[in-house]
């Protein structure tokens, strides 16, 4: 059964169906989005299913020369892809059950915006053809424009219009590489541009090229800025979406592409990816501590949390890779899900003031224990997902950079700091108002929604192993890829010293494949 | 058979077209005149119909008419077919309008008929002079519809200027054959091409007019700095004549400068790619920053095929059989995409009855008429190049032999202009879905630009990628063609 095409085409064909609904029918124009997207989860859940860990490196795959000679219609999908796919499926019906009463304007078209986001994510994670996969990573950004627009509040139409060109800038330049990278293998196939060995001058140029489009996707200071004001503005499934999923296409670029493809470049570059990363966990994390608006609070989190990713990454060993990667499902759960903890408060008072709550521990005991957990998930705390990640990266991390992992860790302090601080504002204390005080807690829709999201982080945090082990053969390859490159010499304490007085270190350290 | 008769068989189109023109024009002026419009405009859509039936089953290979003047190929042939399936919906999609106007004259498909006659000419042309005789019935036909509401001053403004400017430019042109002709001692194509590839050193005379005679072509195509006639005219020019505008003659003149530059004045191809070069980035960026400020819809698309047209240069300025391919594969896609937005506008109509021209007139159309909106979106991302809409994959096209003839610079470039572009195509979707309703707009008009409208949207849309494979394997026989002439 071609599995893969039908999840990717099951929902532009829901979304027709949404949209053409007679009369606009809102009632049902949701059930069928909700069935869509339920049924789009059995399906990634017979994926996982048929997902053979020590099997073939990409599973499930197609390939149909149908748009030739530009790009073939070619999936399928490796450890890495599918545990990215899982995410979405499972994000996917959480969104649409946290739009069921909050958005009534529009409904059939707003469920067809984020049924066609849905194909669309997951055909990114699934594309084996490089042109294909730029074709889904660009197409997102039409669904995300309007439903930032159109949905978006006070001041949409100016963070729509920020989110499309920032993002679209730089996706023209990797553009311009991968034609390149085509033209010099002559193939668009992801595998074999994998193991092409490009040009060390035409690598560091290709590089940047592609580092311009994920740095944004990411988004990595300074280039974050579009992120805030997306988030602020989108409705609240929005940002779930964008959070959850929409900002793991930049880290899934770099694996995909940046570490197997440009293998020396990214040795020599690490550099830049370690102080842009420093520069963003301390600055972003200060930036959070002071803001008032809780979203934006928790956007300036996501930008600290993805630099860990970068680091991570860009450690270029296993545990840091795989941690990077455990890091962006773990963030991708746990700030889906504090998003939709401001959603549900926000539907009840349409602020997302901070100063405007505080003691809903009195009120909201049951909206106060969740919006914990999920607090202390994103702060990392041992037996949730977030601690498994961080642990991972700082680990790979100090094996590469000590400097890089000693500021890296002051991002998760700082971490504590703005969440707890955030926490107490708007849990404890007394209540702002009358109208804060009558606040009623969580109906049972919206338990429904976070608790399989809760369920997910521990599950993440106590038994890491059954995410882990789908990604472990994709991760080798990549570890396996970088062996021997040589890295920029950083300043760093960690520089080998053989046993014997006699000779002298290497000047360059090298990559240590780890398996 | 005598070489006359052989050569009027040959050039099948131009001479139904010919007939097919005298006839209607008869058959208006002493059928009742006006009343015939409707009939007339069907009758020269059938005639339009009969011309591309005769292209049907011309032998492959070159053939050559009127000795050497005229010279039909895969090249013409796939040109042919595009502009006479713009012109025929051009003529089509203009009955509502004229109706509403009340300004249906007979004479609207004639002229249309003319014009299409004329850019059938300008694609087979193996010589100076038939190109220019069919440059220049193309452009006497557009001066006269463009001032074809003459009681609009604003009309007859915009065929005055075209005149104007368009003459000035024929004029350099005209001056730059002579020069080469000068110093090649000869007009026809092939034959300058033998003459090019025989000196050693180029003489000065050569150059100076092939500047002028890409000058003038380039004031046709309104790339930049030759753009400046091209918002005015289509502002001032009724919206189905802007629509024509827009679509077949660039076809035509894009074609021409093609064959012109390829088949010609091949041998100095190092010299024309940096005039190419420049034409495509300045064409680009202006006709990007130019659209911004604009608050007329006939403008902003004015400015939008300025744009275009940079992007089509790329793979001109290329210079390889790829780029001419990709170039092909551009201005067809670029004639449906265009089309398509001029027939949403003029399938709007405003509440006192005047047609649509601010984009402000367009705001919350989602809600009045979500077809239509989403029809116009799919040709605004298409415009805007953004992926899976077929809009994209000439641009890919196009850039992809840019990188390939090792012009990386000019694909950033371009790029980067394209992301520029997007911005003004995004305030047209941002007015008719993100702003609430305005002036009210009630959307009328017939059945068949219904029907015209569904068609280009779907081919836009990602469905139309499907297409993509037969239509670059048929511009890839088009510019194999004139690559193989050219030797």
């Amino acid at each position: 059964m071609p599995i893969l095409s039908i999840m990717i085409l099951l929902p532009v064909v829901a979304a027709l169906v949404v949209a053409t609904l007679p009369g606009g029918d809102p009632g049902r124009a949701r059930i069928v989005a909700l069935v869509t997207t339920l049924v789009e989860f059995g399906l990634g859940i017979m994926l996982w299913a048929g997902f053979d860990n020590g099997g073939a490196a990409f599973q499930f795959t197609e390939n149909l020369p149908l748009f030739a000679p530009y790009l073939s219609w070619h999936v399928g999908i490796d450890g890495i892809a599918l545990m990215l796919i899982m995410l979405s499926v499972f994000l996917m019906p959480l969104c649409i059950l946290a739009s069921w009463e909050s958005i009534q304007k529009r409904v059939p078209e707003y469920m067809a915006a984020f049924l066609i986001m849905e194909s669309l994510m997951i055909g990114t994670f699934a594309a084996r053809d490089i042109f294909l996969f730029y074709l889904f990573f660009e197409a997102g950004l039409i669904p995300m424009f309007l439903i930032i627009g159109i949905w978006g509040g006070a001041r949409r139409i100016y963070a729509s219009y920020k989110f499309f060109l920032y993002t679209l800038l730089g996706s023209v330049l990797m553009l311009v590489g991968m034609l390149y990278m085509v033209g010099q293998a002559g193939t668009t196939d992801i595998g074999a541009l994998s193991v092409y060995d490009f040009d060390k001058g035409a690598q560091f140029w290709l590089f940047l090229a592609f580092f311009a489009s994920f740095a944004v996707k990411m988004p990595m200071w300074p280039v974050h800025t579009w992120l805030p004001d997306a988030h602020v503005e989108a409705p609240t499934a929005g940002s779930v979406i964008l959070a959850g999923v929409l900002l793991k296409l930049g880290g899934y670029g770099f694996v995909r592409f940046s570490l197997p493809m440009f293998p020396d470049a990214s040795a020599q570059l690490i550099w830049l990816v370690f102080a842009l990363s420093m520069v963003a966990v301390v600055y972003t994390s200060l930036v959070a501590l002071v803001q008032t608006d809780m979203k934006k609070l928790i956007a300036y989190s996501s930008v600290a949390h993805m630099a860990f990713v970068t680091a991570g990454l860009f450690a270029l060993n296993t545990q840091g890779i795989e941690g990077s990667l455990v890091m962006m499902l773990s963030h991708g759960l746990v700030s889906g899900a504090l998003f939709l903890c401001v959603g549900v408060i926000y539907d009840r008072l349409h602020t997302r003031e901070i100063a405007r709550y505080g003691g809903l521990a009195v009120n909201m005991p049951k909206y106060a224990l969740m919006f914990m957990f999920f607090t202390m998930a994103s702060v990392g705390l041992p037996a949730t997902s977030g601690f498994v990640a961080e642990f991972l990266v700082l680990i790979g991390l100090y094996q590469t950079s000590t400097w890089a992992t000693l500021v890296m860790t002051t991002g998760i302090i700082l971490g504590a700091a703005y969440m707890l601080w955030l926490y107490r504002r708007v849990v404890f204390g007394t209540a702002a108002g009358d109208d804060t005080r009558a606040m009623p807690d969580l109906s049972v829709r919206e338990i429904a929604i976070l608790l399989p999201i809760a369920l997910a982080v521990l599950w993440m945090g106590i038994y890491p192993k059954s995410f882990q082990d789908p990604m472990k053969p994709a991760i080798a390859s990549i570890v396996e890829r970088l062996h021997g490159r040589t890295l920029a010499t950083l300043p760093t304490d960690m520089t080998l010293v053989p046993g014997l007085p006699a000779t002298i270190a290497p000047a360059v350290p090298e990559i240590q494949a780890s398996h | 058979m005598n070489p006359t008769f052989a050569s009027i068989a040959i050039a099948g189109p131009e001479a139904v077209l010919t007939a097919g023109s005298l006839l209607t024009l008869m058959l208006g002026s002493f059928l009742g005149g006006d009343k015939t419009l409707k009939a007339l405009t069907w009758v020269s859509v059938l005639i339009l119909g009969l011309a591309g039936l005769t292209l049907i089953d011309d032998p492959a290979g070159t053939q050559l008419a009127f000795g050497g003047l005229y010279v039909e190929d895969s090249f013409s042939i796939f040109l042919k077919v595009l502009i006479l399936g713009a012109g025929a919906a051009s003529m089509l999609l203009a009955l509502p309008y004229l109706a509403e106007a009340k300004t249906g004259r007979f004479e609207y498909p004639v002229l249309l008929m003319l014009a299409t006659l004329g850019m059938c000419m300008m694609v087979s042309a193996g010589d100076m002079l038939s190109l220019y005789v069919g440059l220049e019935l193309t452009s006497l036909a557009s001066y006269v519809l463009a001032a074809f509401h003459r009681g609009e001053s604003k009309s007859s403004e915009a065929g005055l200027k075209y005149f104007v400017l368009g003459a000035l430019a024929s004029g350099i042109l005209l001056y730059g054959i002579t020069l080469v002709y000068g110093f090649a001692g000869t007009t026809g194509f092939g034959a300058i091409r033998d003459v090019l590839a025989g000196q050693h050193e180029r003489s000065f005379g050569v150059l100076l007019g092939l500047v002028l005679i890409l000058s003038g072509l380039a004031f046709k195509i309104s790339a930049v700095p030759f753009h400046m006639w091209t918002p005015d005219v289509y502002e001032g020019a009724p919206t189905p004549v802007a629509a024509f505008f827009s679509a077949a003659p660039k076809v035509a003149a894009m074609g021409l400068m093609v064959r012109v530059l390829v088949g010609a004045f091949g041998p100095m191809a190092v010299d024309w790619q940096q005039i190419v070069f420049f034409l495509a980035v300045a064409s680009m960026f202006v006709g990007a920053a130019g659209a911004i400020g604009q608050t007329n819809i006939k403008r902003l698309l004015a400015y939008s095929s300025i744009a275009n047209i940079g992007f089509a240069l790329v793979g001109l300025a290329a210079a390889s059989q790829l780029g001419i391919e990709a170039l092909l594969f551009y201005i067809t896609v670029y004639v449906a995409m265009t089309l398509g937005s001029f027939m949403v506008i003029l399938q709007l109509r405003r509440a006192d009855g005047s047609p649509v021209e601010l984009i402000s007139d367009l705001s919350g159309l989602s809600k009045t008429s979500p077809g239509l909106a989403l029809a116009l979106t799919i040709f605004m991302f298409s415009l805007a190049g953004i992926p899976p809409l077929l809009g994209f994959w000439p641009k890919f096209a196009v850039f992809q032999a840019a990188v390939a003839a090792g012009l990386i610079p000019l694909a950033v470039i371009g790029f980067i202009a394209s992301v520029v572009a997007a911005f003004y195509y995004l305030r047209l979707i941002k007015v008719m879905y993100f702003d609430e309703p305005g002036v009210a707009v009630s959307s009328e008009g017939g059945v068949t630009n219904g029907a015209m409208i569904a068609a280009a949207a779907l081919f836009c849309s990602p469905i139309g990628m499907l297409a993509i494979t037969p239509l670059v394997a048929a511009c890839g026989r088009a510019a194999a063609a004139l690559f193989t002439v050219g030797g």
